[in-house]
């Protein structure tokens, strides 16, 4: 594996090697000294067009921790109002004998068309392409579900809320599909499920109630504040109401049902503060194995060269 | 100086000819077919022998890029490549910098294909000044500086007042209208139609209904007004539907489509190929079949190349940041020869598509080999199988997703106004 750039392509047994490697990751964090030497030497560059605190972060402790030279470029919109294309910020980065790019971008393919046009040698990580693909955070994800539940062939899992514009669910999606979840639904109001979204293998859900019964994951996701715009939602009142996950919701899933939601997490527009603090949901579980499944696929593309 | 073309597979729907036979040009003009003149004496042969011969081909939908976006290709380049091709009208659309608001444009685009000198070219004018879609242009001015339509490509119209003010006085002024059906709210931000490859891929999707909620809405602005329209670049079954009815009862309307419509879905999208990125964008299956289905109705009077040359640059980006459109001048005789080779449509059909029915729509003395007609001519090796590489490619438009395809039927000889302005 030279790249990572999206659950789709992958088989299943690289998504088991790369929840293995960080399986022997986890207790890294344990020791006194945080770190293993498998990236001593090594520079990786987080290259983020689009604003993001925690997942930038998680992967600069994850560098970190596998002792590269991390640098962290918040490039926004700067570049491209000045007239660079992203080809050229590329180019100007690549210059410096990086080994390792890290990129967020709000167009949809662009990490593909950045490990297209980079250097032979170097690797690219997709951290979020516009609404197609957020790779790791679905690792992340599985990684979790595979804690808690060890088997995903007899797992329902509900994904709630915002399809549309999420690509943490499209990579979400094809990770549990290619480990063989039993069931996957898609639960949310029409305006924010995509068109055909049955062509990726999800039951899809309009009713909340309906959609939660008997469910053994819950994967919430985060509601963006600007949805209220273009008449695809009233109100975060009204979508509280019908999709917000709560404590009588929750009691219609399977009775160890797991609440997950990949932050940051929005109290009473999309999960209740009871639900997201109670004893079923894994939320921070799911931020510090963030850490440990990001080593792995670093290291798992640091050892392909 | 006169030409004689011998033993050529002339045809010509225009005129009701499919046979193999020989064609005389005298000056710039076609003297006669089959039989040569009274003391015909050639000064030049041509053998055409296993070749078909059919009327120079008539684009109706060419981006020239000039002027203003000389970077992506000129009138020169671009004409040189249409002849290379067989093709000897084509028609600039007005969305040049400037746009095509006055007769100084016109003259202009006119003056420097005098210069180029390689095939004919003819001029839609803008619809709305700047294509802004409020204030009308001066079309009598227009008229009279030789556009043959007018049109708002894809710039949106103000509302639906505006667009029914522009039909009436454009029909006062005897200039076809040429209209993009596309709702512009509904397309908003799209790259890709919208459907499983949009859901699959995290693409903003293009409705089909972004079109027929346009058709819909101008055609009811026809019944009011009874104003002549063309449909440019349909993209659903659903429009065609639409207007077929209406066509039936009685609208004085007519379609197009371009050839790579007919080609791709939007399930031959694999990956972000900016490539594929084209407005209207590749529908879904159903729609390229319901689109084949009806290509010989009357409603369709031309199948074109809706040629759109880019830089390099402006197509090297992620997908929903490249630039629409497709360099497809070359690729326009080839792919209607393989509908004809699928059976989706007769030899024929497809020569009056390219032809005599274009230049019918837009009321140009061309498309024809009748005695008399300006001798613009298509020679074509129907057999030769060819593939279409960066090299190869004439436009300075690489920008196809036919690119290393193979192609059967490779144009040997252009004429237009019966001067060889291209051969192998």
């Amino acid at each position: 594996m030279q790249h990572f750039l999206t659950t789709e392509s992958l088989s299943k047994d690289q998504l088991i090697a790369i929840l293995d490697t960080a399986e022997s990751f986890t207790n890294v964090d344990e020791r006194t000294v945080k770190k293993v030497p498998l990236l001593r030497g090594k520079t990786i560059v987080n290259l983020f067009f689009e604003a993001s605190t925690r997942t930038r972060t998680t992967f600069e402790l994850a560098a970190k921790r596998l002792s590269a030279d991390v640098l962290n470029i918040n490039i926004g919109a700067s570049a491209t109002v000045k007239g660079e294309s992203l080809l050229d910020t590329l180019r100007n980065l690549e210059a410096m004998n990086v080994d390792m790019f890290i990129i967020r971008h709000q167009d949809s393919g662009a990490a593909e068309f950045i490990s297209k046009h980079i250097s032979p040698g170097i690797s690219v990580i997709n951290a979020g392409d516009g609404r197609h693909a957020h790779p790791t955070q679905a690792m992340l994800d599985m990684f979790t579900i595979r804690k808690i539940k060890q088997d995903f062939e007899t797992l329902k899992i509900a994904i709630v809320g915002d399809i549309l514009h999420s690509r943490v669910a499209r990579s979400q999606i094809h990770a549990l599909k290619t480990l063989g979840a039993k069931e996957v639904r898609v639960i949310g109001p029409r305006t924010l499920l995509p068109a055909r979204v049955d062509t990726l293998g999800v039951q899809a859900f309009h009713n909340m109630e309906n959609g939660l019964k008997d469910v053994d994951v819950i994967m919430m996701l985060r509601l963006q504040k600007e949805r209220m715009q273009g008449g695809l939602l009233p109100s975060e009142h009204e979508y509280f109401k019908l999709f917000g996950l709560t404590q009588e919701r929750l009691a219609l899933a399977a009775n160890d049902a797991t609440v997950m939601h990949p932050g940051p997490i929005n109290r009473s527009v999309e999960i209740s503060s009871d639900v997201a603090d109670g004893p079923q949901s894994v939320i921070l579980d799911q931020v510090s194995y963030g850490i440990a499944v990001r080593m792995a696929i670093m290291s798992i593309l640091a050892g392909s060269e | 100086m006169k030409i004689e073309i011998k033993d050529a597979h002339i045809i010509d729907p225009s005129i009701g000819i499919n046979e193999i036979c020989n064609l005389y040009i005298q000056d710039h003009n076609i003297a006669a077919i089959k039989d040569p003149p009274e003391g015909w004496n050639a000064d030049h042969t041509i053998d055409a022998q296993a070749h078909y011969l059919i009327p120079g081909i008539v684009d109706i939908a060419t981006r020239l890029r000039e002027p203003g976006q000389e970077h992506k290709a000129t009138i020169e380049s671009e004409t040189r490549a249409a002849v290379s091709a067989g093709i000897t009208s084509v028609v600039c659309q007005p969305d040049t910098n400037p746009v095509v608001n006055t007769p100084a444009e016109v003259e202009l685009i006119l003056q420097k294909n005098n210069s180029a000198n390689h095939c004919h070219v003819y001029v839609i004018g803008a619809l709305t000044q700047n294509l802004s879609g409020n204030i009308l242009t001066e079309m009598a001015a227009l008229k009279e500086a030789g556009v043959v339509g007018v049109s708002n490509c894809h710039q949106p119209l103000a509302n639906n007042l505006v667009l029914r003010r522009a039909m009436e006085y454009a029909s006062g002024q005897e200039l076809t209208l040429f209209i993009h059906p596309i709702d512009h709210a509904l397309s908003g931000q799209g790259c890709i139609h919208e459907g499983m490859t949009a859901t699959r891929m995290g693409l903003t999707g293009i409705p089909n209904a972004a079109e027929t909620a346009a058709v819909g809405a101008i055609l009811a602005l026809i019944e009011q007004t009874n104003v002549r329209v063309h449909f440019c670049r349909i993209s659903t079954q659903r429009s065609l539907q639409l207007l077929e009815r209406a066509k039936f009862d009685g609208a004085p309307i007519s379609a197009d489509m371009c050839a790579h419509q007919l080609f791709f879905s939007d399930q031959d999208i694999k990956s972000f190929d900016s490539n594929y990125h084209v407005i209207p964008p590749f529908r879904s299956q159903v729609d390229v079949i319901g689109l084949r289905k009806r290509l010989s109705n009357e409603l369709i009077s031309s199948i074109c190349s809706d040629h759109q040359p880019h830089d390099a640059d402006s197509k090297l980006a992620p997908f929903p940041s490249t630039e629409p459109g497709i360099s497809s001048l070359e690729t326009l005789l080839p792919l209607v020869l393989r509908l004809v080779h699928d059976e989706v449509i007769t030899l024929s059909m497809a020569i009056s598509l390219l032809t005599y029915k274009p230049a019918q729509l837009l009321n140009i003395n061309a498309g024809s080999l009748a005695a008399g007609m300006p001798a613009d001519i298509c020679i074509f090796n129907p057999d030769l199988e060819w593939e279409l590489t960066h090299a190869n490619i004439v436009s300075h438009g690489k920008n196809t997703p036919f690119l290393n395809q193979t192609f059967k039927g490779k144009v040997t000889h252009t004429l237009v106004n019966g001067k060889i302005v291209y051969q192998t």
